[in-house]
């Protein structure tokens, strides 16, 4: 034991010595585990994409800050009707794309009509549907017109599925990206890199850095490798089990933060047993999610008892509906008619926390009699099998959309949940727009789905990222996906 | 084989007992391992070789002895499984083709070559992707690898065999190809096909771990040796052991079939020493 | 001997064609939708449908096997679903590094496993034969990922001599993307270069024993001399033929060394490609590896039949 902890100590002593950052001081290397499959942000849901392209290369009409709250980007600024269903955009003068195109009202509402056309190939396109029409009041001015309130408009502006797009471009943009942004794309060397360079007709703030690289490294151990020796200076999110190598080391800073990836237990309620509430109360009560926590993310997750973030407002601490009791797990499966427990799948994506947590729970529910056969997935087969046919008892899968809790309330979703309260709860929330009733129903929502242990809660995943102790400026936490690249700089 | 035979080959049989000795952890774990390895208690994890752990315990507190004895019964399974059908449909094919010649030939070359020429990873990644990944369709994709490989030899020692005065005298005593080939041409191939056997199975355990680090060989909750390694890997500057332990039982168990295979080549026949050195080294 | 050219062509097309109808099938059974990939699990069933529409998914299945046969036969291999991009040019991007890698790797497993296999065949017996043999033997049987890991700690990340992966194209910084060759090539030549020095030194051993090298003896030669003139020459005929099968498996077998070093080569490409149901894509590339594969191969028969007659039956 001993022996061969002294062994990595050395080691990774030795490690420390040679490693020095040499990178010049207004350029960045990134190392990022996905590459995305293409660059265009509004025509997939690949959040690789906008790792390397949001806010760097394409702006939306809002922001996303790094506290999740809402700025003005191309908009400088909007007024609201009461009712809540006329929205007015005032646009930024003197901005242009990367091409030198000029960037007006019309893009605008190109870039809206192209998300809500029939053939969209949009991944969020049912976010945008209230919008009832866009018009051009003059080249700055657009007028949003709703056909409903709708409580989260503003923030789904500023996604990255709604980034502004001009009708030169956007049939290009999955290869040669052209926004607004302060970045615009060089070159994509596929399998191994994307490169940015500063946009210097950029209309806002010129960030700090000239020019910035992704390189994709899927390797956890390359990873570590290119990271000490310096052939990378960061990376957003690192493979929490091999985060000790770095902690401790004055070279790096480890940024541990929250993101927006609700980790759960998908339970396929339209299908016996697991239609029977007792059944998923035992499920919950036979999770020790502290061991999961421990295992799957070292220690690094969040334990949440609802489908809500923990860091978010409204969010409601529900980790104590069903604690951990593998005798009243034991007890409620007799009463539901399985005092011999009972036989179910798995199946399982491609990531590490989703393997790990499943096969955790498999020993966990093994105490309490559940037998889960564990079926690892790609991620093709997964959404196939899971999302589309839902040809699965559970599965492990972390939800990354903000403020997602509006899936419980779509019965054709992949959990087969069908609640007429709840979705008569959800469709309140999304027409309210005052920010105490929104509260309140949204902890109503959090709490029926969280008594009903629709899906087992497991842990809101933590965003580790690992940087050149000296850079700074980099978000710690994840409120939307993305690496954004305008505040970070080289300090001495 | 004889026991003289033996005592005159000292590397066949140190790679014999070599490879007995982890045939047989292997075989033990189908009754006993110390630790069930399904059995995951996060609390004991990382713990260092001890008493209770012999060899330590991995980043899920399981105990890494038992899993290394589950995951050479693993290895060797897929390896063994995968030249059992390379054997299998390869000789056949390869006798049929020394055998009938002419249009039969032609087709077992073109079939030879297809499987030969297709890269074995891809055929891998394919099964895998139409079956799910599991140590299964590991054996599939390695097995199907191994096919063009044995017919190239069971066709090679039977076409070197076949101008022979005794197979011509069969054949003149209306043996058919079919009896030829099962008569004479089989039992004069089997040290070809013996030899090259251990070298498939070294080769064949390599692979596992090969498609076991891509995340399509054996799966969780099971495990090989491959898996083990792969799952140490990202963590080797923290827990070393981790990484040593699964990837040394490897490097041991390939040395000790490849001496195996040396000694059974220079031991049955030292003719055949420079043939079926490596077909296809993957 | 036309005839032999002939025939041996023949088979050549027969095997593409018969590799074609394979790959066609297999992948015409996975399952896995490519359109619900590119969307993700939020995307509406309308969108999907688009955008299946577009990529042109809903043809017959004859229909699409001949429409890609046709286009490739005519230089067209058609437009990545994923990537938006033409086919040919992504993979003439990858061979453009793994081709090179093959290459580096070949010229390593040579120049190491060659000399090492003579030295250790003329010293036949003594412990350098031995400790030869046994380093030979290890090299085989060590897993190659992680090889590679060690080798990028020890001279990436301790020495910083090289780096630890990526690639820069060779137009960009020559030198840089020469670099990022070495340490991959090391990877994939280490098993290569140990079989080799074990055909070799098995080859000249068998050699020395032969009447030829007895009789340049009796000329005088020492026996190295001997070994040397005569030995080396004609056991380069087995080493050859270990040659020729270990490029058609680098060719496609780097793709576990390219992920250790994040290298954009074939074998990764065709890897991801299946992962993201980019059925076009996976396709033209495995049939562009089955072709180089076939190619090599062919190129040696051609060879061996040139220099050796009595082969030509052998047409294996």
């Amino acid at each position: 034991m001993i022996k061969t902890k002294s062994l990595g100590l050395t080691l990774t002593a030795l490690l420390l010595a040679t490693s020095a950052a040499l990178a010049q001081s207004t350029e960045i290397r990134i190392g990022v585990a996905l590459e995305p499959p293409a660059l265009d942000p509004t025509a997939g849901a690949a959040e690789a994409i906008d790792v390397v392209v949001y806010q760097n290369v394409f702006e939306g009409l809002t922001r996303v800050d790094q506290n999740g709250a809402v700025q003005p980007g191309l908009a400088e600024s909007w007024t609201v009707s009461d009712d809540g269903l006329t929205y007015t955009f005032k646009l930024h003068d003197g901005v242009t794309f990367h091409d030198g195109t000029s960037f007006d009202a019309e893009d605008v509402k190109f870039t809206f009509e192209r998300i809500l056309a029939e053939d969209s190939v949009n991944a969020q396109k049912a976010l945008y549907a209230p919008i009832a029409s866009v018009n051009v009041i003059d080249p700055l001015t657009v007028e949003f017109t709703l056909s409903r309130p709708d409580g989260m408009f503003l923030f789904n502006l500023g996604r990255g599925d709604a980034v502004i797009v001009a009708p030169e471009s956007a049939e290009n943009n999955a290869n040669e990206p052209i926004g607004t942004g302060p970045f615009h794309f060089v070159q994509w060397d596929r399998g191994s890199r994307v490169v940015l360079e500063q946009n210097g007709a950029y209309w806002g703030e010129k960030p700090a850095l000239t020019k910035a690289t992704y390189r994709f490294i899927g390797d956890t151990a390359t990873l570590t490798n290119a990271l000490l020796a310096g052939d990378v200076d960061g990376t957003n999110n690192f493979a929490p089990e091999a985060l000790a190598v770095f902690e401790g080391n004055p070279q790096f800073k480890v940024l541990v933060g929250s993101t927006e990836g609700e980790t759960i237990l998908g339970t396929n309620n339209a299908k016996e047993p697991f239609s029977d509430l007792r059944v998923r109360q035992a499920m919950a009560h036979a999770l020790n999610r502290q061991e999961i926590i421990d295992g799957a993310t070292y220690g690094y997750g969040v334990a949440i008892g609802t489908h809500f973030a923990p860091q978010h407002p409204y969010y409601l601490d529900l980790t104590e509906t069903y604690p951990y009791d593998p005798e009243a797990a034991k007890a409620l499966l007799a009463e539901a008619g399985y005092p011999d427990g009972f036989s179910a799948t798995m199946k399982l994506p491609p990531v590490a926390y989703a393997r790990l947590s499943g096969q955790i729970i498999a020993s966990q529910f093994a105490e309490v009699g559940i037998k889960v056969e564990l079926i690892n997935t790609e991620w093709a087969q997964w959404l196939e099998d899971v999302l589309t046919n839902k040809d699965f008892d559970l599965t492990v899968i972390s939800h990354v959309e903000p403020f997602d809790v509006g899936i419980y309330a779509d019965p054709n979703y992949y959990f087969g949940y069908n609640n007429a309260d709840l979705q008569a709860l959800n469709e309140q929330l999304n027409a309210t727009t005052d920010d105490g009733k929104r509260k309140e129903l949204a902890q109503q929502i959090q709490t029926i789905i969280s008594e009903d242990a629709v899906n087992g809660y497991l842990f809101e995943l933590a965003q580790t990222g690992v940087w050149n102790a000296k850079l700074e400026g980099m978000w710690q936490n994840s409120p939307i996906e993305g690496v954004v690249l305008r505040d970070i700089r080289w300090v001495d | 084989m004889n026991w003289r035979l033996i005592r005159n080959h000292p590397s066949l049989l140190i790679g014999l007992v070599a490879t007995a000795l982890f045939a047989l952890l292997g075989l033990v774990s189908l009754w006993w391992t110390p630790f069930p390895i399904e059995q995951i208690v996060v609390a004991r994890r990382f713990q260092g070789p001890g008493p209770v752990h012999w060899l330590g315990t991995d980043n899920l507190g399981r105990d890494m002895f038992s899993l290394v004895m589950s995951g050479t019964l693993t290895s060797f399974w897929v390896g063994a499984a995968a030249v059992v059908i390379g054997i299998g449909v390869g000789v056949p094919l390869g006798l049929a083709a020394a055998a009938w010649g002419g249009a039969v030939e032609w087709l077992v070359i073109r079939i030879s070559d297809v499987t030969f020429a297709f890269p074995s990873v891809v055929i891998a990644i394919l099964i895998t992707t139409l079956m799910g990944p599991s140590a299964a369709n590991a054996i599939i994709a390695i097995g199907i690898f191994n096919i063009p490989v044995f017919a190239r030899v069971a066709r090679g020692g039977a076409l070197a065999i076949a101008t022979q005065d005794y197979v011509s005298a069969a054949r003149l005593a209306g043996l058919g190809n079919v009896a030829i080939s099962v008569r004479h041409l089989l039992p004069n191939i089997m040290s070809l096909i013996i030899v090259q056997g251990t070298i498939q199975l070294s080769l064949g355990i390599l692979a596992e771990a090969g498609l076991s680090y891509i995340g399509l060989g054996t799966q969780p909750p099971a495990t090989s040796l491959g898996l083990m390694l792969r799952d140490a890997q990202s963590v080797f500057l923290i827990h070393p052991w981790l990484s040593i332990v699964p990837g040394l039982a490897i490097v041991l168990i390939v040395i000790a079939l490849n001496i195996a295979g040396d000694g059974l080549r220079d031991a049955m026949d030292p003719r055949l020493k420079r043939e079926g050195i490596n077909h296809g080294a993957g | 001997m036309i005839l032999y050219f002939l025939r041996r062509f023949l088979g050549f097309a027969a095997t593409l064609f018969i590799a074609a109808v394979v790959i066609f099938v297999l992948l015409d059974l996975l399952p896995g939708d490519p359109a619900r990939f590119i969307l993700g699990i939020n995307a509406s069933a309308d969108a999907v449908a688009s955008l299946r529409a577009q990529m042109g998914l809903d043809a017959p299945a004859h229909e699409r096997f001949f429409s890609w046969v046709g286009g490739m036969l005519q230089g067209d291999f058609g437009v990545s679903h994923t990537q938006r991009r033409d086919v040919a040019g992504l993979i003439a991007e990858r061979l453009s590094v793994t081709l090179p890698l093959t290459v580096v790797a070949m010229v390593l497993s040579v120049a190491i496993g060659l000399p090492l296999g003579i030295l250790a065949a003329r010293r036949r017996g003594k412990a350098t034969d031995t400790g030869l043999m046994v380093l030979a033997q290890v090299g085989i049987a060590v897993p190659n990922f992680w090889f590679g890991m060690l080798l990028s700690l020890l001279f990436a990340v301790t020495l910083r001599w090289l780096p630890t992966g990526g690639f820069t194209p060779w137009n960009e910084d020559f030198w840089a993307a020469a670099r990022g060759m070495v340490l991959p090539g090391l990877a994939l030549a280490l098993p290569q270069a140990s079989i080799l020095a074990r055909v070799m030194r098995t080859a000249l051993v068998d050699v020395t024993g032969q009447d030829f090298i007895r009789t340049a003896r009796a000329k005088g030669m020492t026996t190295g001399e001997a070994v040397w003139r005569h030995g080396v020459r004609n056991a380069l005929l087995p080493v050859l033929t270990i040659l020729g099968l270990q490029f058609a498996f680098l060719v496609a077998g780097t793709i576990i060394v390219e992920n250790v070093f994040y290298l954009p080569g074939l074998g990764r490409l065709i890897y991801t490609a299946i992962s993201e149901r980019d059925l076009i894509l996976v396709r033209s590339a495995t049939i562009v590896l089955v072709l180089v594969v076939s190619l090599v191969s062919l190129i040696v028969d051609l060879t061996y039949a040139l220099v050796d007659p009595r082969l030509r039956r052998g047409d294996a």
